[in-house]
């Protein structure tokens, strides 16, 4: 027996905004019959860019069916904008919680809300999220999905990877690759902690040590980043507290990449190497 | 509310002749039964009479009943015993579709170096009765099968693999927590070695079992301890259970044939008038070899924990396969393991009833189950290009006519 909250029994026996839009202006559509739930989500936009009418339909369970229903209604007169700032907790806490087992219908919700954006945008449906390889093959989860749903939610048991994203709760033969992908991230947590101390307690660093953190930070903090986006960066050089990059794949044409360069890049290595860093980009 | 418990195979209302009978052993017979005194002393002689109702419905000789604390005990017990009695034998086969006493059992066992082969089933759930008899090896110790199953109801043709087993030279274990009380059983003529018994399965309490053990067989105790059951299991008996298990055999005995009388048509009308009046429904399991209180039903493009959500604000208690109500994300392993697509495994309903379900029960099931499914497709996203491709072929053949 599940122990739902009100908020959930109400949306679930009495879910907002049932059905379709006929023309809509955008579809997002997650889920499979196979992994026992899916949810079609449908919006309709004034001129101004505000959602005017939302519609879905879930095959799921009682909290699946409730999570949509809510996202409905939270979505409901705000701009994508807006909305795309929606996160799983924000579904999860509009119900006033869901159960531990089920936070990934409040995933899902996310997800559909993520896919009519992207198609209102008209951007490509797969996103980098749904890229990468399939580690758990019951449910078809990528690394990369596990491995945002991990960070997000700042998730150190399979168990809870499971309860998010659903990697995991089939077969069981993926676990050790589970666990792999939490130590490989926890692990890098607890280096830039290190890094941090070290920082903070104001010690100088030695040219090798400095070149060596905006390595490490370049790889670990910066470069997912810009993947996601389909871009990439090159540590060409570093000389003094100057460090010279230069962009590769989708940020060479970009032209928000000189933002990205002050915002992103040199902001990153301020954090996590040393205050006084200047980043320049060079092309190589 | 009206409640109309239609669940009678996760467990079952105590018959209130059970609790009758039961009662003076909290408050008047309260003596240990193993004390020399004649207070305690009494107690021992009720324990025999309940052991001897508890044989008489299973056709088998009292000293063959070990009295347990559950189905699941009784299983690990007939497994774990028979495997420290014959400790040269490493191997062990038994079914895909057991109960998860049995199931993660053997799954333990493989991961402490045993051997386990589990025999798949078909489409319907049934047994292929030559796969068996290709799996059992020389160090095959035990062949544990269950007699019905749990989830669909689907009875084993038990006797056929246990002269099977005995030609083969191994020992038949099954769980018949399922079966025992509604199906005749004759273990005066079986191939059965051990058998399990769970008493909330039969309108007995809740915390008390018993392991049928055929004179002649080695067998290890599992639960070490006092000299209680002949050595067999120890500990001191949980004396108002095994009283309240011996008065529901009783009882079960009696009542035996309005299993087929009474509690059979029930299940096939429910069956019938759901299937009539919900499309793209089917039935799980063999429809002829099954338990006659149990149908598994499965709906698709719906899923089942909505449903029963559903069902509740009724008052309907029923089960489901599928994995949100499963505590994990896994569906049913016994669906799964008949092929059931993955699509109808999510939308399945277990509905098993007992002599204490009337015609109304089955009447307001039916009144209110199908629209719950059609409720439930309407928010699915599902299932409309089934329907489109219907209403075109009905088209096209109205065409042709």
């Amino acid at each position: 027996m599940w122990d739902y909250s009100e908020k959930v029994k109400d949306h679930f026996f009495h879910p907002r905004n049932v059905g379709e839009i006929e023309n809509p202006d955008a579809v997002g559509e997650v889920g499979s019959l196979a992994c026992g739930d899916a949810l079609k989500l449908m919006l309709k936009l004034d001129k101004s860019g505000h959602i005017i009418d939302v519609k879905f339909k879930t095959f799921g369970c009682g909290s699946a069916i409730a999570s949509a229903s809510a996202l409905t209604e939270m979505i409901m007169g705000k701009t994508i904008d807006e909305a795309a700032k929606i996160t799983d907790n924000d579904i999860a806490e509009y119900l006033n919680g869901l159960p531990e087992q089920k936070m990934h219908c409040s995933v899902m919700g996310r997800e559909a809300l993520e896919a009519a954006i992207a198609n209102y945008r008209g951007q490509k449906i797969d996103k980098p999220i749904e890229e990468g390889t399939i580690v758990c093959k019951c449910f078809g989860v990528t690394d990369n999905k596990i491995a945002h749903a991990v960070r997000e939610h700042k998730l150190t048991t399979i168990e809870q990877v499971t309860n998010y994203c659903k990697a995991g709760g089939g077969c069981r033969s993926c676990h050790p690759q589970i666990q792999a992908i939490l130590d490989e991230i926890w692990q890098k947590e607890k280096e830039k902690a290190m890094f941090m101390q070290a920082k903070k307690s104001g010690k100088k660093l030695t040219n090798i040590q400095k070149m060596k953190l905006v390595q490490e930070t370049i790889e670990r903090d910066i470069r997912p980043i810009l993947q996601a986006d389909g871009g990439d960066i090159e540590l060409i050089d570093v000389d003094g507290d100057r460090v010279m990059v230069s962009f590769r794949g989708g940020c060479v044409e970009c032209p928000s990449s000189k933002v990205t360069l002050k915002s992103t890049v040199e902001a990153r290595l301020r954090e996590f190497v040393t205050d006084t860093l200047i980043v320049e980009e060079v092309t190589s | 509310m009206r409640v109309v418990y239609v669940d009678n195979n996760a467990t079952t209302m105590v018959a209130p002749e059970v609790v009758e009978a039961m009662m003076p052993y909290f408050t008047e017979y309260y003596g240990n039964p193993s004390s020399m005194h004649t207070f305690g002393g009494q107690v021992a002689k009720k324990i025999d009479t309940a052991r001897q109702q508890v044989a008489d419905l299973v056709k088998a000789d009292p000293s063959e009943i070990v009295f347990t604390s559950c189905g699941t005990e009784s299983d690990n017990a007939a497994i774990w015993g028979i495997l420290r009695a014959n400790p040269q034998k490493r191997h062990i086969v038994t079914t895909r579709v057991e109960h998860p006493a049995v199931y993660n059992l053997c799954k333990y066992l493989v991961q402490n170096g045993y051997h386990v082969t589990e025999l798949g089933v078909n489409s319907k759930g049934m047994l292929d009765i030559e796969e068996l008899a290709d799996a059992i090896r020389e160090d095959t110790a035990i062949v544990s099968v269950m007699y019905a199953n749990n989830e669909t109801g689907v009875i084993f043709p038990i006797e056929e693999i246990g002269s099977i087993v005995k030609q083969k030279g191994s020992i038949l274990h099954t769980d018949a927590v399922q079966a025992v009380g509604k199906i005749p059983l004759d273990l005066s003529k079986s191939t059965i070695d051990l058998l399990t018994i769970s008493g909330h399965k039969l309108h007995a309490p809740k915390g008390v079992g018993a392991l049928f053990v055929r004179k002649g067989i080695t067998f290890t105790p599992f639960v070490i301890g006092g000299h209680q059951e002949k050595n067999r299991r120890g500990g001191t008996e949980n004396v108002p259970s095994i009283i309240g298990l011996g008065k529901a055999c009783e009882l079960a005995k009696k009542h035996m044939a309005e299993e087929q009388t009474q509690v059979r048509p029930l299940r096939d009308k429910l069956e019938n008038e759901i299937l009539k009046r919900a499309p793209d429904a089917r039935i799980n399991g063999h429809k002829d070899y099954r338990l006659p209180n149990t149908t598994n039903l499965s709906f698709e493009f719906v899923e089942g924990e909505a449903i029963l959500l559903l069902l509740n604000e009724k008052g309907i208690c029923a089960s489901s396969g599928s994995a949100c109500t499963s505590g994990s994300l896994e569906p049913s392993h016994v669906l799964r393991a008949m092929g059931v697509p993955f699509t109808a495994v999510h939308g399945s309903v277990r509905l098993s009833l007992s002599r204490y379900n009337s015609a109304e029960d089955v009447d307001h099931i039916i009144e209110y189950l199908p629209p719950i499914i059609k409720r439930l497709r309407e928010i699915s996203p599902y299932g409309r290009e089934i329907k489109e491709r219907k209403q075109i072929s009905e088209v096209s053949i109205r065409d042709i006519v």
